[in-house]
């Protein structure tokens, strides 16, 4: 049977207080650093999807987003490499909807039921801004889900799949705005959400023959926190013990990653023999029927849901928040005499986003980046790649600036030791200049390093390891 | 393998003003520069046969000095080896001389920082054109990690480590007013420089040396040469270059609380000099301190210290200008200034001052042997020099 085979999620380490976004507002929303976007949350999501699978088996990536940072190039390519996926794999952006998420993973299942995958990987996330005083502001979160499909060690099956459509101006952004628009909620509720979910989930319900009694779990998407207890009560579920809690006051609506993420919540609380039903929205609603496995007690130690919301650092003020998203402009280091090229980017793809290094054949020494002639032994060219990108590390040494105009200052920078081998001289991510010293545990993030001529260029940082 | 020593003397040099000089561009450095150095050794601009020109960003071609200098057909070579690029300039031209090529060259290393919005142009050892994934950081970065590497070997909290900084920083300070043409003439005190803002962790701002507009040249000859000219030339013992392949940034043997290109550069030069106890036979050393940090592992690293003892070094005033052997006696980096390809040759100005007895109110009582060192680029890929200076 064709199912999840695995899954990981991500959710940034910063959470704003909604208490700085509106007086009274409760909770706190999940919010990306300055240095992380849709691709590099998917990327963390993965790698988390990942841990422990042999990554030569994923056979295609498909990458979800509303936010990616271009119109006109592929995304899915960049997650593929940085998770070091083969490159003889079939890769598709799911874009333009917060249903893209739940597009790729039906396009997923069918492709692994068409046989013309073995493995899929499906990867959503988003980073959707409101505009500033906006309920949207307080509701949305950044974060990212990822689910590989395949049809052997499945941890849930895909039963059943229905999927409708509707044509609605409830929630949009044209080519060019920055923040999403709305019609009135009044009117988006009923015509939108409640009445297209509601046809999604009976139509699947009745295409099955079940009823809201057969799941353990019902996983709804949901614009805000009240709305969908009214939706699965409607539909006959118990809200209290059947309804998946959206996580609004921890994390907040992750627009295409959120039903995904909701999904891996559910999927981590779990047993064998449970039937969850999983419904996404946007502009039509994809609802899928999952049968647990006893599969799913080998999927520990990823970092999932849990482990990403109880590692945070909240924030408390809103000039960060504003800063980070690039919503008020910010004093930029003056330009130095170093120019993009796009054929050094393309010679060191595998180098910048796999970070591979090389292990010299001769004397075994792990180096990064790639050398022609090893730097213990002088052997040239004898060299096999080496994957770093998974490797824990520790500070050798290290430099904090406060002065070269950064979003967040210090800038820390660190020299690293692998284990296992290898030395890396990288900035470093999430980290508090209160706990930098020599021999501090690390792990790798893949992050956005800077934008020019239009192009986004994204690196490895080191990161405190999360709790 | 050949050496230098008792090949080349220096008969005249010359050093602008150092400082934030608006109203100067690298020309004028070049015409003010070499044109003290033409009078001191008493030539015209006609004599001279071959030319280097040390620049990091101020022009990129030998063809700059020409201009500048109306020089008459004659080959200038344009030298890039980061902050050791005076010295290599330098190096250069003795070569030429010592291989009896050239019978008089001039060496002049200029740079117009202040041109450059916050100094100077720091990115530019790498090719222009790239992926963009390195950092871009000004230099301190890379010199705080290696006070954070040494402070971490020799267990030194930060304020115990920020001290000790700070003496040498206090000390080149003071040595700076003594230097009419240092770029800074202010005492600071301990306090000062401890509490001083953060720059790079854990070097603060009088951590660092200043950013500058200079120039300085060198005119170089044969002792044959030399002896007719003037009687208080200054021989070259040694000139020693060597360049770091990274190896500290692949491989995890090296700590970060040396720098193992100076330690390299020392060698060869003493080897080349034939000095076997350098904190013994050296009088004065004028050393590449662009931070606190760098002056402290260059005791160690040119074995004036022994090893992870530099600090004892500093309590007990050993490198003040009464001590044992005085260090940066003109100011240093720090004071004098840092025009990144003049300051090799500064360097060597005042080596030739004080070993010449010419330094005015900052002369050493003893001057007979005189070193400078150079060290640039970033942790691994430095370039260094190191040159040692006699009389006849």
């Amino acid at each position: 049977m064709v199912g999840i085979t695995s899954y990981g999620a991500y959710v940034p380490l910063f959470r704003l207080n909604r208490e700085v976004l509106a007086k009274g507002a409760r909770g706190e929303k999940a919010m990306g650093s300055f240095d992380e976007d849709s691709i590099t949350m998917a990327v963390a999501a993965a790698s988390d999807c990942l841990n422990g699978i042999d990554r030569g088996t994923v056979e295609g990536l498909y990458f979800a987003t509303t936010t990616s940072p271009y119109k006109e190039k592929l995304a899915a390519p960049i997650v593929a490499m940085a998770a070091d996926l083969r490159e003889d794999i079939f890769t598709a952006d799911f874009a333009h909807s917060l249903r893209a998420g739940t597009s790729a993973l039906r396009a997923a299942v069918d492709a692994v039921k068409a046989g013309s995958a073995k493995k899929v990987m499906v990867a959503a996330a988003d980073c959707r801004l409101g505009t500033p005083g906006s309920a949207f502001e307080q509701n949305f979160g950044d974060g990212a889900g990822a689910l590989l499909i395949g049809d052997s060690d499945v941890v849930a099956t895909i039963e059943d799949i229905y999927s409708v459509y509707n044509e609605i101006f409830d929630v949009w952004r044209a080519d060019g705005d920055t923040f999403v628009r709305s019609w009135e909620d009044r009117f988006t509720s009923t015509h939108g959400y409640l009445e297209v979910v509601a046809a999604a989930v009976s139509g699947l319900m009745k295409k099955s023959g079940s009823s809201p009694g057969d799941f353990a779990k019902v996983v709804l998407y949901t614009p805000d926190a009240r709305r969908v207890m009214g939706l699965a009560g409607s539909l006959g579920f118990d809200v209290k013990t059947q309804l998946q809690d959206p996580l609004f006051a921890d994390m907040g609506n992750t627009g295409t990653a959120f039903p995904i993420m909701l999904l891996v919540a559910a999927l981590e609380e779990a047993k064998a023999g449970d039937r969850i039903l999983f419904a996404s929205y946007g502009n039509g609603s994809d609802a899928f029927i999952l049968q647990v496995t006893e599969q799913i007690e080998k999927l520990k130690g990823r970092r999932g849901m849990k482990g990403h919301l109880a590692s945070k650092k909240v924030i408390n003020d809103y000039k960060t928040y504003l800063t980070w998203h690039e919503i008020l402009p910010r004093e930029q280091a003056k330009e130095s005499v170093r120019f993009f090229s796009a054929p050094a980017a393309w010679r060191e793809r595998e180098t910048n986003l796999r970070l591979q290094g090389v292990k010299c054949k001769v004397c075994g020494t792990i180096q990064f980046p790639p050398q022609r002639v090893c730097a213990k032994c002088h052997t040239k060219d004898q060299f096999e790649p080496y994957r770093l990108s998974d490797k824990k590390a520790k500070i050798v040494s290290f430099a904090m600036d406060y002065v070269t105009p950064a979003p967040a200052l210090p800038t820390i920078t660190t020299t690293i030791d692998f284990e296992g081998g290898g030395r890396m001289e990288c900035y470093m991510t999430d980290g508090e200049p209160e706990q930098v010293k020599v021999g501090l545990p690390l792990e790798m993030s893949f992050r956005r390093i800077i934008d020019r001529d239009g192009a986004r260029i994204y690196f490895w940082k080191s990161m405190p390891i999360r709790a | 393998m050949g050496s230098i020593k008792d090949k080349v003397a220096i008969v005249g040099m010359g050093c602008t003003q150092f400082g934030e000089l608006w109203d100067k561009d690298y020309k004028d450095l070049m015409v003010d520069a070499s044109y003290e150095a033409f009078e001191d050794a008493g030539i015209e601009p006609k004599d001279i046969q071959a030319a280097w020109y040390g620049s990091r960003e101020s022009g990129f071609t030998g063809s700059h000095l020409a201009n500048a200098l109306k020089l008459e057909y004659i080959p200038v070579t344009r030298v890039e080896n980061f902050c050791a690029g005076g010295t290599d300039t330098f190096r250069n031209a003795c070569y030429g001389v010592a291989a009896g090529i050239y019978d008089i060259a001039l060496a002049c290393g200029v740079e117009k920082t202040k041109d450059h919005f916050g100094g100077f142009n720091m990115d530019i050892t790498d090719p222009f054109d790239r992926s963009m994934v390195e950092w871009e950081l000004p230099p301190v970065s890379q010199f705080a990690q290696l006070a954070n590497g040494y402070f971490n070997k020799y267990k030194w909290s930060y304020e115990e480590g920020k001290k000790i900084l700070a003496k040498i920083a206090v000390k080149n300070h003071h040595n700076g007013t003594l230097s009419p043409k240092a770029h800074f003439h202010r005492e600071i005190t301990l306090e000062q420089a401890i509490n001083a803002p953060m720059i790079s962790y854990p070097l603060g701002l009088f951590d660092a040396c200043g950013v500058s507009d200079g120039g300085a040249a060198a005119i170089v000859t044969t002792p044959e040469i030399a002896k007719s000219m003037r009687k208080d030339y200054i021989l070259v013992k040694a000139l020693s270059l060597d360049n770091g392949g990274g190896q500290g940034k692949l491989r995890s043997d090296y700590d970060f609380s040396y720098i193992p290109e100076t330690v390299e550069a020392g060698k060869l030069a003493y080897k080349e000099a034939g000095i076997k106890t350098p904190r013994q036979e050296i009088d004065i050393a004028v050393v590449h301190d662009c931070f606190t940090i760098t002056e402290l592992l260059i005791y160690e690293d040119l074995e004036f210290s022994p090893r992870g003892k530099g600090p004892e070094d500093v309590e007990a005033g050993t490198y003040e200008l009464t001590g044992k052997l005085p260090v940066n006696t003109d100011g240093g980096l720090k004071c004098f200034g840092h025009p990144l390809s003049a300051s090799g040759l500064r360097m060597i100005y005042e080596v030739y001052k004080q070993l010449q007895g010419k330094a005015g109110p900052r002369q050493i009582k003893k001057a007979d042997i005189g070193l400078t060192h150079n060290v640039g680029g970033v942790c691994s890929y430095f370039n260094c020099a190191v040159a040692i200076f006699g009389k006849p």
